[in-house]
């Protein structure tokens, strides 16, 4: 039996204080998420029980207890610290998904300081972007990422410290660069935790838009109520199971349902570091006895491809129940699920802005292949007119998804820039970017993105921050990016490209600048697609009509060319 | 990056630069092979100061993730002038240098 129960007998209950009260949390009190995520849990008797089972490259394997990360947190949180971190500093995270990661974000938060995750893939120009705009003070990473740290390191006034966590000693350390080994440090027993209140600042996590520079989504230690609820209802979270969020911390599933979620219900979690491969992954459910999995689906439609025979090499049947996030769930992705695992992957939507799940399907709740499912108890959730701004009472109808601010884990701002908060809400409803309809029986369903953000394998990537990028490759002149239609990551980058005068396309060009995106960038802006093409289509007032590219891709009506420039 | 005065014209039909079906025009033996392919990995994803033999892992070792893949997979179909099956471009398959000379071997003996 799942924790939520019936849909509709939640809904007439519900209040966000059922959590508060699980919580043990009063209005005013101090509510810090690295504590409730380790010390409470040690406080309830749990010190001893497994929070975290690692598995890394090369079979590396390692495992904390409650304990041993309460102590974690605590010995990162001192040396920071004493470093003269204060709190709301912003300290940024650029780690691969190492135990340091994990533990480090308990640390900055016990401090009060602000997390700032970062994709660990992420090139030296997007790390740059994100560092100046959060005016980050330290940076904690390893040694294999300190490169893309010293490249940009003089453009960063503001950073003071870059912590690695894994020196060798035989290689010199610049100005400003500190070794710290949490093996070689004594473990701190008692840490004076900060004493957040529920709008203290946590967690920013960047997110992209069309235009403009990716922006710091600002969220506060009161989210906790809304990720403890929602882990515990739709994840169905219970005291004994072991967990794998296959989600990175550098994007908000990470943290908020990798790191808070199932830390703040005392729950067991797995996490593996060691790339994609079906193999490997059947192999760490079945080692690990996984029973709630919570993954994406392109790493479903990727288990697909690699076929149903190497499902039934491993017993799988310690999985109990599955869900998905990052883009929606593909109707033949549920019906595989349920033939090869003998339950449906649930679909989960919601934002970085929104902090936590907002639409899904519950447990034990009917699933409607390819559906997004239904609101979160607390959460109006609506799909407006695009043009009046009013919901749509019609079944069946598109408009786009909004919701009624107010619910916890909201975003509290985008870091230094009030204007694009501000653009987010219409009519007292916060504008999610998506397009949906909605049926008669109150389930959703995904229709698409409402701007020319590119969701790749789940993750938003910016068309104008790759635009930017590729104008500092010597042979472009002139670039329009769009999402390309993929069978596994829904979308991939495609970049259209007017060369420079004395360049000429070529395969080894093509493939020199999907590699200069890659680097500079990250991996998932890189243009899987690169068109040559002579000249973008463009207004009568020199803007691109990137909307002609993108009916091309997805071969839709092109639609109102009256603008058009002409030859 | 090649350079010379010619560009095509034109905006639709879009230039789509496609490999032609021409075999590379000078054989490589296996060793030459693995050693370019190897090269390749070392001077693109590798950090400094890192370095792989022909059976190092590169996917589940972290050094390729699946998106870089595309940018290695598009190296080899420019290099072998050959064209690999998205279904056959699976982490398994590019998981060492070995194993990708091995997949290679299958489209350009085609």
């Amino acid at each position: 039996m799942s924790a939520f129960g019936l849909y509709d007998e939640r809904i007439r209950d519900f209040n966000w204080s059922i959590a508060e009260k699980e919580l043990e949390y009063r209005d005013g009190n101090v509510i810090n998420i690295g504590w409730y995520c380790s010390d409470r849990i040690c406080l309830k008797g749990k010190a001893g029980k497994a929070a975290l089972i690692y598995e890394g490259f090369g079979g590396i394997k390692k495992k904390y207890t409650f304990n041993d990360i309460r102590l974690a947190g605590n010995t990162i949180g001192n040396f920071l610290r004493e470093l003269g971190i204060n709190s709301e500093d912003r300290v940024c995270l650029f780690m691969d998904r190492i135990p340091e990661l994990y533990l480090s974000f308990l640390g900055v938060l016990k401090i009060g300081a602000i997390v700032q995750p970062l994709f660990s893939a992420f090139g030296d120009e997007s790390l740059f972007i994100r560092l100046e705009n959060a005016q980050t003070r330290a940076i904690i990473t390893q040694s294999k990422h300190l490169s893309k740290v010293r490249k940009i390191r003089d453009r960063l006034p503001y950073l003071e410290f870059i912590i690695i966590v894994d020196h060798i000693s035989t290689r010199k350390l610049e100005n400003g660069e500190i070794a710290f080994s949490l093996n070689d440090s004594t473990p701190v027993e008692n840490l004076k935790i900060f004493p957040s209140v529920a709008e203290s600042p946590s967690v920013l996590h960047y997110t992209s838009g069309t235009t403009g520079q990716p922006k710091g989504v600002k969220h506060v230690h009161y989210s906790l109520i809304a990720q403890y609820l929602t882990t515990k209802w739709v994840l169905d979270l219970q005291d004994n199971d072991i967990y794998w969020c296959t989600a990175d911390p550098g994007w908000v599933t990470g943290t908020s349902y990798g790191i808070i979620g199932p830390w703040c219900l005392g729950v067991t979690q797995c996490v593996f570091d060691a790339g994609f491969s079906a193999q490997a992954w059947y192999k760490f459910i079945y080692d690990n006895k996984i029973t709630v999995w919570y993954s994406a689906p392109t790493a479903i439609r990727s288990l697909m491809r690699a076929g149903d025979e190497i499902v039934r090499e491993f017993d799988l049947t310690s999985l109990r129940h599955l869900a998905s996030v990052g883009e929606p769930l593909n109707s033949e992705a549920v019906i595989w699920s349920i033939k090869m695992f003998g339950k449906p992957f649930h679909d989960t939507f919601w934002q970085t802005e929104t902090g936590c799940i907002m639409i899904t399907n519950f447990p034990g709740m009917k699933v409607k292949p390819g559906s997004m499912g239904k609101p979160f108890p607390g959460i109006t959730g609506v799909v407006l007119d695009p043009k009046r701004f009013e919901p749509i009472t019609e079944p069946g109808k598109i408009g786009l998804i909004a919701f009624r601010p107010g619910w916890p884990s909201m975003m509290r701002n985008y870091w230094n820039n009030e204007e694009k908060y501000k653009e987010k809400f219409v009519n007292g409803w916060y504008l999610s970017g998506d397009r949906a309809t909605i049926d008669n029986e109150g389930y959703f369903w995904f229709i698409g993105r409402d701007d020319d953000v590119i969701n790749t394998g789940g993750h938003l990537v910016s068309p104008f921050e790759v635009e930017s990028a590729l104008l500092e490759h010597p042979a472009v002149g002139e670039s329009a990016v769009v999402a390309k239609p993929d069978e596994i990551n829904m979308e991939v980058v495609k970049a259209f490209i007017t060369l420079k005068q004395g360049f000429t396309p070529s395969p080894d060009l093509e493939l020199e600048i999907m590699n200069f995106i890659r680097k500079k960038l990250s991996p998932l802006a890189m243009p899987q697609a690169v068109e040559f093409i002579d000249k973008l289509p463009k207004t009568r007032s020199g803007k691109i009509m990137r909307r002609l590219l993108h009916a091309k891709e997805w071969g839709e009506e092109i639609g109102d060319i009256s603008t058009l420039e002409n030859d | 990056m090649q350079r010379n005065g010619e560009k095509k014209s034109g905006i639709f039909p879009l230039l789509k630069m496609i490999n032609s079906n021409t075999k590379p025009n000078c054989l490589l033996n296996m060793e030459d092979t693995k050693e370019l392919v190897r090269n390749y990995v070392i001077r693109e994803y590798l950090e400094e100061g890192e370095d792989i033999t022909y059976d190092s892992p590169l996917i589940s070792s972290g050094y390729v993730d699946s998106f870089s893949m595309v940018s290695l997979l598009v190296f080899l179909e420019n290099k072998f002038k050959i064209k690999i099956p998205p279904e056959k471009a699976t982490p398994e398959a590019f998981d060492s240098v070995n194993k990708i000379v091995e997949l290679v071997n299958k489209y350009i003996n085609k």
